[in-house]
């Protein structure tokens, strides 16, 4: 109170008699309820880690890859969750259906089925760039081998969504692929049978196939993948992205303050 | 790297990390502008090519030519290549992904040297070349060689018009009843267990072509029905397998 005395014995002009404005009222609610969940779940501080660190000079747009695929892989979660809202995965013609009601009746359902379509592709596109970048910048050398190792489990599991994907449609062209699929996986040495057995639900292609694809595709890899590329932007975070190999730092006159990785 | 390369990669790195600029808004709006075109792609691909559906299964057709997605046409090259050598199949169907697979997986593990520009890692550059050279060859090739089903020979020099049409529609229908599952013909189809139909013209007469077509020996399908059926594509089938000298 030392300060407003500075300004004479006048009271100081008091604005909280005045009422305040709608925007004022939203914004003050807002603030409160941002730091009543913050003081009790305390992830300010962890955003601020995650926003504000610091990523070393010489960043270019081939950087941006790796954000590009996450952005992907949300599409396909996201256009995927529409698809599964009318989706029936069965044999005797209710999945071809579903999938010609979804294209022909649901509103803007091929164009949602086509971004699922299309952004698989676009997911794989960009995830071999990524992939391109990361191998012939080194950046999966020391400290980030364990990054490198997270995001190749990724790639594989892309590639299984693109192959259990593929069949849900059921339509001709998916279900002769996955017969030749299925049977390719059926001559892997040792474990080939087993693989054959374990994705068709038994000796014979039949009705249980479908749903198993189903709920591979749709629940078993996509948790997976979530958590791994969770685990993945864990580490980039905190090892700090690479810096282009092209740069040498050169060594400061004054001492640095925080060494930071 | 030893422990002294680790170091001293630590502090060269935090050296540049600290001459950086905070990810908040720098790197962030580089993303989010890479987000927005990589969405607008996506649209502009749905909106363009949509997503089509093909006709519903029919388990029970022997014509219908697999086909994968693109990103898995190295593999189904890779398979159709590999079938000149059948003991080699298995090898190339799971054999050499698993083993591609395997060596992305380790890379960091092997190869440890503190070198991180392309231009010192000969070895790397060289690799990863030509994984993407093989890679992006056999995509191509995958994507423009018919399916495995199909028949391409060069038709015989001089055959009147209507022989030359009766040629080529022979080839596509020994390729949709499937007959290189077993015979070699040219060189397309499996080498056994039937035998070769190079030059069966010379070996067999039509008539005998036929019967055997008609009445075959066991485990080959008979295609009496074919013939019952459809008596011209019989008749197409036997004159082109006559042609074949």
């Amino acid at each position: 109170m030392a300060l407003t005395g500075s300004r004479g014995s006048a009271p100081p002009p008091s604005r909280e008699a005045e009422p305040m404005t709608k925007t004022e009222l939203a914004t003050e609610a807002s603030l409160t309820v941002v730091d009543w969940i913050d003081e009790r779940a305390q992830l300010s501080q962890g955003l601020r880690w995650m926003m504000f660190r610091k990523v070393p000079k010489g960043i270019n747009w081939a950087y941006t890859l790796g954000s590009a695929t996450m952005i992907a892989f949300l599409n396909q979660a996201v256009t995927g969750v529409f698809l599964a809202m009318y989706y029936r995965p069965s044999v005797t013609g209710g999945a071809y259906a579903s999938i010609r009601y979804i294209n022909d009746d649901v509103p803007l359902g091929q164009f949602v089925h086509g971004m699922h379509k299309w952004g698989a592709s676009v997911m794989i596109v960009l995830i071999f760039l990524h992939m391109g970048r990361v191998f012939f910048f080194g950046a999966y050398k020391y400290p980030r081998e364990l990054t490198w190792i997270i995001g190749v489990v990724l790639l594989i599991l892309t590639l299984v969504m693109g192959f259990t994907g593929y069949l849900l449609p059921f339509d001709q062209r998916s279900y002769w692929a996955t017969i030749v699929g299925v049977n390719i996986n059926n001559t892997a040495p040792f474990i080939g049978p087993y693989l054959g057995d374990f994705l068709r639900a038994g000796p014979e292609f039949g009705a249980t196939t479908l749903s198993r694809f189903y709920a591979i595709h749709m629940m078993l890899v996509p948790g997976l993948m979530a958590a791994l590329i969770g685990l993945h932007l864990y580490l980039v975070a905190k090892l700090g992205i690479s810096a282009p190999p092209w740069l040498k730092a050169q060594e400061p006159e004054v001492a640095i303050e925080k060494v930071e990785v | 790297m030893n422990q002294a390369e680790k170091e001293q990669y630590l502090r060269e790195y935090a050296l540049l990390k600290n001459e950086g600029k905070p990810f908040f808004p720098y790197a962030v709006a580089k993303d989010a502008l890479m987000a927005v075109i990589v969405m607008i792609v996506i649209m502009l691909l749905s909106l363009f090519y949509g997503a089509e559906l093909g006709p519903a299964v029919n388990p029970t057709t022997t014509t219908y030519v697999p086909r994968p997605d693109w990103y898995f046409y190295f593999l189904f090259e890779l398979l159709r290549v590999m079938r000149n050598a059948p003991k080699l199949t298995d090898m190339a169907t799971l054999g050499v992904p698993t083993l591609c697979m395997l060596g992305l997986f380790l890379l960091p593990l092997y190869d440890r040297s503190p070198e991180r520009l392309i231009t010192r890692r000969p070895v790397a550059l060289a690799a990863g070349l030509a994984t993407i050279t093989c890679m992006a060859y056999l995509t191509y090739t995958g994507a423009n060689t018919g399916s495995p089903n199909q028949v391409v020979l060069p038709v015989p020099p001089g055959l009147t018009q209507s022989q030359r049409s009766t040629f080529l529609a022979g080839e596509i229908i020994v390729g949709e009843s499937g007959c290189e599952g077993c015979h070699q013909i040219g060189s397309y189809g499996n080498n056994g267990p039937g035998p070769k139909l190079t030059h069966i013209g010379t070996i067999l007469r039509p008539g005998a072509i036929a019967s055997t077509l008609k009445d075959p020996i066991a485990p080959m399908p008979s295609f009496a029905s074919l013939a019952q059926h459809s008596p011209k594509e019989f008749k197409q089938l036997v004159e082109f397998l006559s042609m074949l000298q």
